[in-house]
This record gives C-alpha cells, sequence and structure tokens, in this order.
C-alpha cells in the first residue's frame, strides 16, 4: 500500500501518465468523432519524440545536478522569450500531425467510406483559409484579383478588368470604401480576443505559481509586474500577449481576407507557410532522432575501445564526411526517386508516398550530419576514459558495457545537447536549400524550400509578387532565430568551458 | 614532410575506395541500371528495345561486377563497376547522357566557378577576421552583446535570400549591375560583382561569430596576461599576439575549403546563371544524369582530402612547433 502512495513521486509518473493519455486520446478520439485516423510513419516518430522528451524532462526535474543548467537556461530572457515562440511553432507542428480521412456521405447499405483527401487538425483550424481557393494571384487584403482578365460583359462587349475575388471581402458591395474600415474593425476584434486568451492564460499561470510559492496572487502578480522574479516572467507574458495577438488578428482577418495573398493556384499564401512548419520542425528534430543511435554507440565506442575499433569508425565518418554533403543527398534522393517511381503499388495515397520520401530525407540528412557528433563524442571519450573514476571503475572490475552506460555516456550527453540544439536550425534551412535544388521534400509537400522556388521566377514580374517569399522568409526566420537564440543559451549552459569566458 | 605526405595520400586511397564503392552502391545496386532506364523513359509503357537501347548507350548493358561471358581479365574489366566507378581513379569520368565528356566539362566550366569562390573566399575571410576582432575588442559591451545578436540575425536568414534579395535591390531596383549571367574575359567582371558580394554578405553572420569565439579562447591565455602586464597597448596584444596565436584554429577551418572552392557554389551559380561547376551539378541533378553526379561525388571527396593534407602541412608554417612525421 505503501508502495502504491509512493508511486507518483516517480519521476516518471506523471510522464508516463501523460503518454499514455496522449495516446490513448489519439488512438480512441478519431472512432469517436466518426473519422478514419491516418498515422503517417513522421507521425509515429513525432510522438515517439515527444513521448521520450515528456520522459526525459521528468527525469531531469527529479535529479538536482541535471536541474541545475536548465534552471540558467530559464532565467535568461532572450533564451525565454525565443522559447515561447518556439512553442507556437510547436504546437501548430504538433495539430498538423494529427491526420485524419473525413467520412464521405454514406451512400445506402455499403459500409462507410471516407475521403482521399488526408487532412490534420490544424487544417480544421484553419478551414477558411483551405477552402477559400482564388483563381490566381492576389496581393495581401486584396478584394480583386492581381492582374487584369478579359471579361466578356452581358452586352456582349468584352472588357480588360480586375476581378473581384471570390472570397477576399467577399460581404463588401463597395470595397473601395469600405475595405479599411471593414479590416480595422476585424483587427480590433482579434486584438480584443488575443487579450482576453492572454488574461485568461497568464492569470490561470500567476495562480499556480503563486500556490506553488505559497504566497498570496496579488502578491505574485505585483512581482511578475515589478520583474522581480527568477525566471523572466514578466518578459515571457510580454511576449506571450504579442505573439497571442498576432495569432488572433491574422485568424480574425483571415475570415474574410487573404492576408498574406494568394499564389499562382489561388491557394492562400499563410495557410502555406503555416503548413510548411510541420515540414520545418520534422526535418529538424526527426533528423536527429534518426542519427543520434549512431553517432553516440559508434562515437563512444571508437573513444573507448581504441584500437581496431576506433580505426574502423573512423574510417567509416572519414568517408562519409569526406563526400560534400549536398551531392550525397542528391545522390541518395535520386535514387529514392528511381525507388518510388517504379513501386508505385506500395503507396496508398499520394500523402503517403510524400511522407514516404520526407521521412527518406531524414535519414539522409541524418547520415550526412552524423559525422560532427560523433568526432566530438569520439575526442571526449577519449578524456573520459583516462579520468581516474573510470579507472578506479576498471580496477574495480566493473564491466566494460557498465562503465559505458555507468560513467561515461552520462557525462558527453551535454555535448549531444548541444549539437542537437545547435544543428536543428542549420537543417531547417538545409531544407529550403535542397527543396529549391529539387532533392528536397516531395514537390506537393508544402514546405517553405518549395514555396521559395514556386515564387522565385515571379520576381521577374512587374509590379512584383512579393507576398509569397515575405510569407516564407518571415515564418523561417523567426523559427531559425528563435532557435538559434535557444540554442546558444542551452550552449552557454552546458559547455562549461565557455561559461567561464562569460 | 615529404614521408609524411606520401603517407597521406597511401592513407587517402582506402577513403576514396570507400566512397567510390558507396556512389556504386547508391546508383547501381539499389536501383539497378532497368530502373533507371525506366525512370529515363518515363516508367510503364516502355518496351525491352528502349530500355536496351538506353542502357547500351551508356554503357550500362554490362554486368555489375562479374562478366561470365568474357576471357581473361576482361571478366573484371568488362563491368560496369569496373568502367564506371574504378576509371574514376585515373580521373576518367566517361561521358554524360547528352554524349558530352564529363571531364572535359569540368576542366571548362570550374574558371567561372574559381572566378566567383576566390574573392568570396579571400575578402570574405578578411572581413570576418576584422570584425571578429573588432568584437573581441569590445568583448563584454553593448557593442560585443550587440554584435553577436547581429551574427545570430544574419545566420538566421536563408543563403536563398541573400541571393534573391540582393538580385531585387542591386539588379532590379538600383539596376547597378546585370541581375544574372556570364561572360568571359574582362567583361565577366559586372556580372561577377553581385554574386560576389552576396556570398560575402552571406557568409558574415556564421564565420564572425566563429573567430570570435577563437580569440576570445586566446585572449584568456597565460601569454596574453603576461603581455598586457608588459604594458603593452590592447591593440598590439590583439594584433601581435592574440592574433597569431589563433591562426592555428583559423587555418583548420579554412584551408580545409580551399580545394573545394573550385567545386563552385550550388545556389549562387544556379541563381546567376554562372556557368561553373556547381551549376553543372545542379543542372545534372536536375536532369537526373547520374554519371555528372557520380563524377562531382568522386572529385568532391578527392578535394576534401586534399584539403586535409594542405591543413596539416599549413599547420607547419604557421607553428613552428609542429613538425609532420
Amino acid at each position: 500500500m505503501r508502495a502504491m502512495i509512493q508511486l507518483h513521486r516517480q519521476f516518471w509518473f506523471w510522464p508516463l501518465l501523460l503518454i499514455a493519455g496522449l495516446w490513448l486520446a489519439l488512438l480512441a478520439l478519431p472512432p469517436l468523432a466518426g473519422v478514419k485516423a491516418v498515422y503517417l510513419d513522421t507521425d509515429k516518430l513525432i510522438f515517439l519524440l515527444v513521448s521520450g522528451v515528456l520522459l526525459l524532462a521528468g527525469y531531469i526535474r527529479s535529479r538536482e545536478h541535471l536541474r541545475g543548467p536548465w534552471q540558467h537556461i530559464f532565467r535568461q530572457r532572450r533564451a525565454m522569450i525565443a522559447l515561447v515562440v518556439l512553442l507556437f511553432f510547436i504546437v501548430c507542428g504538433l495539430l498538423d500531425s494529427v491526420h485524419f480521412r473525413k467520412p464521405l456521405p454514406s451512400q445506402g447499405v455499403t459500409q462507410q467510406r471516407y475521403s482521399v483527401k488526408v487532412l490534420s487538425l490544424l487544417d480544421i483550424l484553419l478551414d477558411d483559409m483551405r477552402r477559400n481557393v482564388e483563381k490566381t494571384y492576389s496581393a495581401p487584403l486584396a478584394t480583386h484579383l492581381f492582374a487584369k482578365e478579359t471579361v466578356t460583359l452581358e452586352n456582349g462587349d468584352v472588357e480588360r478588368r480586375y476581378v473581384r475575388l471570390k472570397y477576399g471581402g467577399r460581404d463588401l458591395t463597395d470595397p473601395a470604401s469600405q475595405k479599411w474600415p471593414n479590416i480595422r474593425d476585424l483587427a480590433t476584434r482579434g486584438v480584443v480576443v488575443g487579450a482576453i486568451i492572454w488574461l485568461v492564460l497568464s492569470a490561470g499561470l500567476t495562480a499556480i505559481f503563486a500556490r506553488r510559492q505559497r504566497q498570496p496572487v496579488a502578491v505574485m502578480a505585483k512581482r511578475v509586474y515589478r520583474g522581480d522574479t527568477d525566471i523572466p516572467w514578466r518578459s515571457i507574458y510580454l511576449s506571450l500577449l504579442l505573439m497571442l495577438i498576432l495569432l488572433a488578428v491574422l485568424l480574425t482577418l483571415s475570415t474574410e481576407y487573404h492576408v498574406l495573398g494568394t499564389d499562382k493556384v489561388g491557394q492562400d499564401v499563410l495557410y502555406q507557410s503555416i503548413k510548411s512548419i510541420r515540414t520545418g520542425l520534422v526535418i529538424g528534430t526527426l533528423t536527429t532522432l534518426v542519427m543520434l543511435p549512431f553517432a553516440i554507440v559508434l562515437g563512444v565506442m571508437a573513444g573507448y575501445f581504441r584500437s581496431w575499433v576506433d580505426d574502423v569508425i573512423q574510417y567509416l565518418y572519414t568517408t562519409l564526411s569526406s563526400i560534400p554533403g549536398v551531392l550525397l543527398i542528391a545522390a541518395a534522393i535520386l535514387s529514392i526517386q528511381v525507388y518510388i517511381a517504379n513501386h508505385p503499388a506500395l503507396f496508398e495515397t499520394a500523402l503517403d508516398r510524400a511522407d514516404l520520401r520526407l521521412l527518406a530525407l531524414c535519414v539522409i540528412l541524418g547520415i550526412t550530419s552524423w559525422t560532427t557528433l560523433c568526432r566530438l563524442l569520439r575526442g571526449e571519450t577519449l578524456k573520459l576514459r583516462e579520468m581516474e573514476y573510470i579507472q578506479a571503475a576498471t580496477a574495480l572490475g566493473v564491466g566494460q558495457f557498465t562503465i559505458l552506460g555507468r560513467h561515461v555516456l552520462p557525462n558527453v550527453m551535454h555535448i549531444v545537447l548541444i549539437i542537437v540544439v545547435l544543428d536543428f536550425s542549420s537543417l531547417v534551412l538545409a531544407e529550403a536549400v535542397l527543396s529549391y535544388i529539387g532533392v528536397g521534400v516531395d514537390p506537393s509537400t508544402l514546405s517553405w524550400g518549395n514555396m521559395i522556388n514556386g515564387a522565385r521566377l515571379e520576381l521577374a514580374r512587374d509590379p512584383v509578387v512579393w507576398w509569397s517569399l515575405v510569407a516564407a522568409f518571415c515564418l523561417m526566420f523567426s523559427l531559425v532565430l528563435a532557435a538559434n537564440l535557444f540554442a546558444d543559451a542551452v550552449r552557454d549552459a552546458f559547455d562549461p568551458r565557455l561559461r567561464e569566458q562569460g | 614532410m615529404f614521408a609524411y605526405i606520401i603517407r597521406r595520400v597511401l592513407y587517402a586511397i582506402p577513403i576514396l575506395i570507400g566512397v567510390n564503392l558507396l556512389t556504386f552502391a547508391l546508383f547501381f545496386v539499389v536501383n539497378s541500371p532497368e530502373d533507371m532506364a525506366r525512370m529515363h523513359l518515363g516508367e510503364k509503357r516502355v518496351t525491352e528495345q528502349a530500355i536496351e537501347k538506353w542502357k547500351q548507350n551508356r554503357g550500362y548493358d554490362k554486368p555489375l561486377l562479374y562478366n561470365v561471358q568474357a576471357e581473361g581479365v576482361q571478366v573484371l574489366t568488362d563491368t560496369i563497376f569496373f568502367t564506371k566507378s574504378v576509371r574514376l581513379f585515373v580521373l576518367d569520368f566517361g561521358s554524360a547522357d547528352d554524349g558530352r565528356n564529363i571531364g572535359q566539362d569540368i576542366l571548362q566550366r570550374m574558371w567561372p566557378s574559381l572566378a566567383i569562390a576566390i574573392p568570396v573566399f579571400i575578402v570574405g575571410l578578411l572581413v570576418n577576421i576584422t570584425f571578429a576582432l573588432l568584437l573581441a575588442f569590445f568583448r563584454a559591451t553593448y557593442i560585443d552583446i550587440w554584435g553577436v545578436i547581429g551574427c545570430v540575425i544574419l545566420m538566421s536568414i536563408s543563403t536563398l535570400f541573400y541571393i534573391i534579395g540582393g538580385q531585387y535591390l542591386i539588379g532590379k531596383t538600383l539596376q547597378l549591375v546585370p541581375i544574372s549571367g556570364y561572360d568571359f574575359g574582362l567583361n565577366s567582371f559586372k556580372f561577377l560583382v553581385l554574386p560576389v558580394l552576396v556570398g560575402i554578405i552571406g557568409g558574415i553572420g556564421a564565420g564572425t561569430r566563429w573567430y570570435r569565439t577563437i580569440f576570445l579562447e586566446e585572449i584568456n591565455r597565460d601569454y596574453v596576461r603576461t603581455a598586457r602586464a608588459k604594458g603593452l597597448s590592447e591593440l598590439r596584444v590583439l594584433f601581435r599576439h592574440v592574433l597569431k596565436n589563433a591562426m592555428i584554429p583559423i587555418l583548420t577551418g579554412a584551408v580545409v575549403v580551399i580545394p573545394l572552392l573550385f567545386m563552385g557554389s550550388l545556389l549562387t551559380e544556379s541563381f546567376f546563371a554562372i556557368p561553373g561547376l556547381g551549376a553543372y551539378t545542379i543542372e545534372a541533378i536536375q536532369a537526373q544524369d547520374f554519371a555528372i553526379v557520380r563524377a562531382m561525388v568522386f572529385l568532391g571527396s578527392v578535394m576534401y582530402i586534399v584539403g586535409l593534407v594542405l591543413t596539416d602541412i599549413s599547420y607547419t608554417l604557421v607553428d613552428p612547433r609542429i613538425r609532420l612525421n
């Protein structure tokens, strides 16, 4: 009985409860909602990763010495603001990773059929944007198409003029005079909604922290207001407010307008750039997930066992790193393309095919990028194995693999973490470049690289179609910048050599 | 030293064999030449003859590793592995899908690549080191902090946007130089300015930050304190002592890339329509011309290994303590 009561004190208790809840929801909710769940390979890996991160977070919380560096990070204002921004991206990516197929209207007695179109939760949230497809280009917040079109009038005359959009500002009778007041009204509504959500959220959070620190809520709120807290809550709340207002304004405006215009086939650019978040995140995170086991096992083994093991592993990574990365990726992706082209039967939907290519890209990027980490881990292990505590363990007759697992591995994990966080942003950037070259994600996958690629030639038009590029730039830039700033904080906190200088 | 270089070159051979086997596996084992032919010719409705002809044209109609029908040495030499992969070692790259000789093409196209890569490399290095020294001089002040944040911001912008932005701003709006294109001889200058400029600016963020860390690492050493204690001015300390001692880590990063310079930059060349090796590679990738990609992969790894040897040699030049033997 006592053991039962103590159970919730174990570090894995709450994370496991959360993970179990998450998986149960993923398995049970789609049938309840009457849709057919679709679990793509990348979806599975993403939720595996989320579960892993939750468990790890629980473990770190329970260990004093592991908590230290993280507390150092949480006290830095810049890192926390970056984290708030990153959180918004992560939530978008996660919502976009829950896929399902909607039921088709049933025709009589036959069994329930499902639409071939795979949607995600994010699609449901952005339903307006997804469906309001115009004919072709339209500028941000426009009410008319971007270029003049030849229209046949009722009396048979032919005229060239700007055609009204189907959805952009559709309720306006006189766009010229009503558009801006209408936009102002919508934006104001967005600001108010955003502020209300923020108020509820921040009040709730403050109340929780007040309870935890056993202080009256008013005192806690005053401390936050004055910036008198260890963790820079004031900055966190402020950035949260800004992000929420931005999001709410974008969403309210997009019910009646195309906030960032439409592209060549009339798709909403804002929708495309938000959907691209998942692609970027998948490439940034799954790549490291794929490469980590190899890099850690091989790197630590090379450093610890020396002799022929070291030679073989060194040969392996020198060979791989001697091939220019882009070319190796290109070669591998070309091979995959041939494979996909010759085995059309393997894939049920186009999304399956695109997903395989995305996963393949992650694996290949992982293969080209594990060498750096492997080399670093080898070097660190070489240093560690000469340390006295490891020699003591050897002298005491501790098994070699136990030494590796208990004494070496925990002491190189900070390098792993630093590299993982640092690699993230360069991987997101790499995706765009690779997609541009034509060896990135599938052309049907929405990604920033594909958006740039599609929009690039339109710069030559006059007047310029700039919005696709600007949208891709803004989202990619904010994700990468936030990731870079956060990564810097992580490196400062975990790399003792650098912290001394700070 | 000579013996050392010989040994390094010998050491490079197994690596090149590894690269060779890897590309061979990627291009011929994972997907048979038959698969490639099918894809090139348009998947389903392809006749056997068309495939055979495609393979014959490119010399892919031989067995992979071992030719049973041939006699003598030809058992091994009259195979895809020998004709397509082993021949790379003597820099015989064969011919591309359109029948042109790849070796010839490479010789011709390396000059435009070098014309861009060398100025970007040299000027970029100087600019980055200058900025880094500046930040190191003002270390732990607001100039330094904001400088580093500026670097992070510059690093967070994709190369694609530097190129597109440069083309749009300088080429289209200001109309100072042509947006893209290339000409040989002195005429090429006006075409080269913009790509070089974009290349330098695109590298400032990462470069400056990297060199700044190197300088800061040196600045905390004992000899620097001694130099300051002697009463040397901070500028003198930086240039005479820190810069000289930081040369080793700087060289590690810089010399390795020198041989790779001639491979050109994929993005820059393709955006600015410069007929260099980078554009060549991209065209090959987009046309799925496997012969060229294979040649460039091999060439790239040769250059990388040359870079490693050069790095070692350059160490002896800047640091008399290091002897290669």
